[in-house]
């Protein structure tokens, strides 16, 4: 029987009527995106062939774009609290009375005390626009959400190498030999990884070793996984180190060119200057000339001594930072042998590793036939590698000891001469900067008044005591205590800590508390339950909550919008004009830098604005001096589209790059050009300039990098960043804690600071397990960030919540096989500062004295618009829970929070817990009362067909 | 029943290359967003703010832990794409009592022809890869098009002209072209990575091939590693001396 005739298949239907191009939004990638409109809605969004980021890939959640438009969370208009807060009780109010609502309230606080606005805002990307806003509104209360999320890797690399892992630097995916990931999140930088990861191992030639405590994604494809125990990744990488030495196998010659290895330290035990550097009258460090047997100048001299002890002219005595080096990281304490079990990792595979790395670093070294010139002038003929590459990402930030474990691994990194050259790790410009970048902090008591503009940005980078945010007696300016003696490097500030700074008035209540997009009150705050009482609590004496105002920007019903008095609806990222800035988190490549916009491809058909033109409407209303021309009239007339062009930082330099100038032939600096958006759209809504071959290694020291990037306006001036391994800053906070100088931390945090601001990188248990009693809570618990989803944001999604509806508690086969727990399973999971109950699936694939689940998945019931039976409510659940705000504390302990005691981060990952098998009934807990959603917020539950609309276009001939 | 052509003029095809398949969903997630608007739409999600959201998508990732011997013991954690193979001798399309289910004779590409399914499920039950998805709002049968409104599409840019999973796939683990051209790129890339057939004793001659997970590369031997001849040793002294002399070479 012949088969039937076929019928007719359209395979040429018209897909789009227009594509529009613009930057994903489903997670902080930021990818490039083609959105395919046809009749006015979206037939499909795929991503962007010829933008730098992606290369026309796009993941589950830029593909899961449609629906994010679709959401049934997404908020219609302004909204006032009408109930007590917490209970989503709101009505609708026009922009008119939002406006003027909001203009009262920070009016008055603007004209009073400014200090008592927090501004703070969560995943936000316009942080060159908001960090402005609070510096013109007088506050030094601002931050984004790095404190919570990755500080400790940017802080611990902008101090050591003047960069860092992600939008700092990446590894040389392509040339590479070696590749080291460690503890890295999924949902982020996800496409590059991947891609990069998809090359190497095609490629052949790498191999690519996982350190992570999860076997998910990347480290289910890489050629050897080890599973670390959390928080130990600083104990492994310094038995590295001390290997390293051990078999002499490091680059000495990188050390005396491009590091501070030969730069001689005071040693001076008890004195003022003791582990500082030495330096001449002009502040020019010092080193050990061996050809003439005296000091001089170590940036500029070859013949410098990296070893000995030497006597200055003064008496004193010195010694160079390699010399130290040596004489911490080949103490016994660091061998394979005594961090094996500790870390989990047996000492002869620690040994294995560093053999492995150094033949790769030594014997396999890469060569490229392209001349530079140093900043000394003296020109190479090739460019060297050592082709062995680092990433690294939070699962090393999010611990309370994160910042040192990042410094150790630079250290390691510094040690084989892979910073900057072929093979190894590379910086995206505009980094490197000086480490660390001379940016410092404003806000201090005596910069903040009525009225009054900050000087300064609220958030910079210490280097000494004299520049913390404190007063007179030591205690925090800030609300977060960001850059007080408690998290002096708090570059990022500590979101973290606002709510319960604010709840108890430390170190003074806040008017207002200004949010935007952090989920507050769920799954971005520690200690979820007790954060939600303390957004509802009141004073007893006035009645009034004792955080009084809260207003909350947000494009989704979230668990925050509940707790919120005023809520300003924002748009979607297809709705809105948007840029990603060099200055703020860039998305260059390490050959070139590299930024974008977002444009409308779509308008809002609710009423909704974009947050960043609500902000400078609320400039010029609160006559804020920079959103405000002269005669009154607004500054920026068309909000952030008017801002994104005009703005400018430092003469010809803004938040674009390209097409500067008036004719818009300029890139770097230039003036302001009018037409500047309309070329970044005729070129696909992105600006990449490629670097020419002989800047794009050794930027650090590469005369011609540092020229172009010093002409970019990328950094002050053109001298070398020189990497510094000994990290002088650290020494002045812990000399001051050691009762020098004017500025000296209080008595209560003296030791924490001498102990903990160790000039060397070095590793200390993560606090959690040195205040709780580790028997009794024997497991890690930590959390992995899925592919498939962003933060909360995923679950408002039909599709991606397909995939991940819910979330396990993932259990090692030695705990269950302990417990005699079987798939299925529901346990209570108990942390000293509460317990949860979840349902488990065990897993071979992680440390064996680590559970894991996935990250935000849980939700309130009511949030999100979803139904109130949602599994994401009855299944899932947050470890949020079971994570304290602040350290567990004894009587007399000071309560410093969670958080690493150098930047401020979050430590989320020193979580300890106990299991056991728990009963009916099968429901994760805790349970709160369901949110009632906001007025319109809603969707009948019909099933959803969308494209059926675009059906006809398949004509059935 | 239905006739199968007695052969195809190409075999369309996907080959999926586990060694650097990480398991995010992208495939998936691009071929739902394409295919919702295309040759078969809707893709109909049912409850999709509820209990129990069920959609349709033709194209599924499955994780796995296996263990394997030449692993040492260790698990490996597999990521594992599953859609529509296009079979050669596919019983999804024999066991269609109304010839709605059909292999196309140009490329081998295995349709539903929604105006003809009456919905019986019999493919389903036939298909052993567990490909085809029934949307109960329509009432048909639905599955992988390969974008059979993509890869032809002449309002598209050439180089667009490939399935929604492959053109998306940020690991770049995901590969299409003629698998009956022994020449081809992908015929090529089966023979040199040892691509394989899933459930080859059924006998379907399934198209769509995946490449196993290469061998992970071997570690040296766990062994004290000294690695330049002559000195080493944690002695500080003895390392010092070792850096002034190699800094004054």
């Amino acid at each position: 029987m012949s088969p039937p005739a076929e019928p007719h298949v359209e395979t040429s239907p018209v897909v789009a009527d227009e594509v529009r191009t613009t930057t994903c939004y489903m997670c902080a990638c930021r990818c490039g995106i083609r959105v395919h409109l046809r009749n006015g809605e979206i037939r499909y969004i795929d991503g962007n062939p010829k933008h730098p980021v992606n290369r026309g890939v796009l993941c589950a959640k830029g593909s899961a774009g449609i629906m994010q438009q679709m959401s049934p969370a997404k908020l219609i208009s302004p909204l006032k609290r009408v109930g007590p807060r917490g209970s989503g009780e709101f009505e609708e109010i026009t922009w008119d009375e939002a406006l003027a609502t909001a203009t009262e309230w920070l009016g008055r606080i603007r004209k009073s005390d400014p200090r008592k606005l927090g501004f703070f805002t969560g995943r936000d990307q316009s942080q060159a626009l908001t960090g402005f806003w609070a510096s013109q509104f007088g506050t030094p209360n601002y931050a984004a959400h790095g404190g919570f999320c990755s500080v400790n890797m940017a802080a611990a690399g902008l101090y050591t190498i003047g960069g860092s892992f992600w939008e700092f630097g990446e590894p040389d995916w392509d040339r590479t030999k070696y590749l080291l990931m460690f503890g890295v999140a999924e949902d982020h930088a996800s496409n590059p990884i991947k891609s990069a990861l998809g090359r190497l191992k095609t490629r052949g030639e790498a191999k690519f070793v996982s350190i992570n405590p999860i076997r998910t994604g990347y480290s289910a494809i890489a050629d050897e996984w080890l599973p670390i125990r959390p928080g130990t990744d600083g104990l492994l990488v310094l038995a590295l180190v001390h290997e390293l030495l051990r078999t002499r196998q490091i680059d000495l010659e990188y050390l005396v060119r491009y590091t501070n290895a030969a730069w001689l330290v005071h040693e001076a035990p008890g004195e003022a200057h003791d582990g500082l550097f030495v330096r001449d009258s002009e502040g020019c460090p010092q080193g050990w000339d061996t050809r003439s047997d005296t000091l001089a100048d170590a940036r500029s001299t070859e013949s410098l001594a990296a070893t000995g002890t030497y006597t200055l002219p003064d008496g004193g005595r010195a010694r160079p930072v390699l010399d130290l080096v040596a004489h911490r990281y080949l103490d016994p304490a660091f061998a394979p042998e005594a961090v094996a079990d500790r870390t989990g990792i047996a000492a002869a595979t620690i040994r294995r590793i560093a053999g492995e790395i150094a033949a790769v670093a030594f014997e396999q070294q890469i060569t490229l036939d392209i001349p530079w010139t140093d900043w000394k002038g003296e020109r190479h003929a090739q460019m060297t590698g050592r082709p062995v590459s680092v990433h690294a990402m939070r699962g090393i930030s999010a611990h309370s000891n994160g910042f040192q474990t990042c410094r150790a691994i630079h250290l390691l990194q510094i040690l084989l001469g892979s910073i900057d050259c072929p093979g190894g790790f590379r910086y995206k410009p505009p980094y490197p900067r000086p480490a660390p970048p001379p940016l410092k902090p404003s806000g201090r008591d005596e910069e903040v008044g009525p009225g009054q503009v900050l000087p300064g940005p609220p958030l910079g980078f210490p280097s000494g005591p004299e520049d913390l945010l404190v007063d007179g007696v030591g205690n925090a300016c800030r609300i977060d205590k960001a850059f007080s003696w408690e998290h002096p490097l708090a570059a990022h500030g500590m979101l973290h800590t606002v709510i319960t700074n604010a709840w108890r008035g430390e170190p003074y209540p806040l008017d207002t508390l200004f949010l935007f997009m952090a989920n507050m009150s769920w799954n971005s705050a520690m200690n979820t339950a007790e954060t939600m009482r303390m957004l509802t609590d009141r004073d007893e004496a006035s009645g009034e909550y004792r955080i009084p105002r809260i207003i909350y920007s947000d494009a989704y019903a979230s668990e925050m919008v509940a707790y919120a008095d005023l809520v300003l609806p924002d748009t979607t990222y297809l709705e809105r004009w948007d840029c990603v800035s060099l200055t703020d988190r860039p998305i260059s490549e390490a050959d070139g830098p590299a930024d974008a916009i977002r444009q409308p491809v779509l308008q809002p058909d609710r009423d909704v604005r974009p947050f960043q033109d609500v902000l400078i409407e609320l400039g010029h209303r609160l006559g804020l001096p920079a959103f405000c021309q002269g005669d009154g009239a607004p500054a920026y007339p068309e909000g952030y589209k008017d801002y994104i062009v005009k703005r400018e930082y430092a003469p010809g330099v803004g938040p674009l790059a390209g097409w500067r100038g008036t004719d818009g032939q300029s890139h770097g600096r230039g003036a302001p050009n009018e037409n500047q958006l309309a070329r970044y759209i005729e070129n696909d809504c992105h600006w990449f300039a490629p670097l020419p071959d002989e800047m794009r290694f050794y930027k650090h020291a590469n005369a011609a990098y540092l020229a172009h990037a010093h002409d970019m306006g990328w950094i002050g001036n053109a001298a070398p960043v020189v990497l510094q391994i000994y990290c002088e800053p650290l020494q002045r906070f812990r000399l001051a804690a050691q009762g020098h100088g004017a500025k000296q931390p209080p008595a209560q945090h003296r030791d924490r600071v001498n102990t903990y601001f160790d000039p060397l990188p070095y590793w200390y248990p993560p606090f959690e397990e040195t205040h709780v009693d580790e028997t009794a809570f024997p497991l890690h618990a930590v959390t992995q960030r899925p592919m498939a989803m962003y933060h909360s944001w995923g679950s408002q999604n039909a599709w991606l919540r397909q995939i991940h509806g819910w979330n396990p508690l993932f259990v090692p086969v030695r705990v269950a096989e302990e417990l005699d727990l079987e798939d299925g399973d529901w346990v209570w999971v108990e942390s000293h500062n509460g317990r949860i109950k979840s349902k488990i699936k065990i897993t071979d694939g992680c440390n064996a004295d680590t559970v894991w689940t996935w990250n935000a998945i849980g939700k309130r019931r009511g949030a999100w618009g979803l139904s109130d039976d949602a599994p994401e409510g009855a299944r899932g659940f947050l470890l949020n829970h079971l994570i304290g705000d602040r350290l567990p504390s004894k009587a007399g302990d000071v309560p410093y929070a969670n958080a690493d005691p150098i930047t401020g981060q979050a430590a989320w990952f020193d979580l300890r817990v106990r299991l056991t098998k728990a009963d009916a009934p099968e429901a994760s807990e805790p349970q709160f009362p369901p949110l009632q959603r906001p007025p319109r917020v809603n969707k009948d539950a019909g099933p959803l067909r969308y494209g059926a609309q675009f059906k006809q276009d398949l004509n059935h001939r | 029943m239905t006739s199968l052509p007695t052969s195809t003029d190409k075999k369309l095809g996907l080959v999926i290359d586990l060694d650097i398949c990480v398991g995010c969903h992208a495939c998936a997630v691009n071929c739902k967003e394409w295919n919702s608007g295309g040759h078969s739409a809707p893709m109909t999600d049912r409850d999709p703010y509820g209990a129990e959201p069920s959609g349709v998508w033709f194209n599924r990732i499955h994780t796995y832990e296996v263990t394997n011997d030449r692993d040492a013991g260790q698990s490996r954690t597999v990521h594992f794409p599953r859609s529509c193979l296009h079979c050669e001798e596919p019983a999804c399309v024999t066991v269609c009592p109304t010839g709605a289910s059909y292999k196309r004779a140009e490329d081998g590409i295995v349709l539903v022809n929604a105006d003809t399914c009456i919905g019986c499920k019999l493919c389903s039950w036939a298909c052993p890869y567990g490909a085809r998805e029934f949307d109960e709002d329509d009432g048909v049968m639905k599955k992988c098009t390969l974008c059979i409104d993509k890869i032809y599409n002449e309002n598209l840019d050439e180089t667009d002209r490939v399935p929604a999973c492959v053109a998306t796939c940020p690991a770049g683990a995901r590969h299409f072209g003629d698998l009956g051209d022994d020449s081809s790129d992908v015929s090529r890339m089966v023979a040199e990575r040892g691509g394989y057939d899933l459930l080859p004793d059924m006998g379907y001659k399934p198209v769509n091939k995946y490449l196993p997970p290469r061998p992970r590369r071997a570690p040296q031997q766990e062994t004290d590693t000294a690695a330049t001849p002559g000195e080493s040793g944690s002695d500080v002294a003895s390392f010092l001396g070792w850096v002034d002399r190699m800094l004054s070479r």
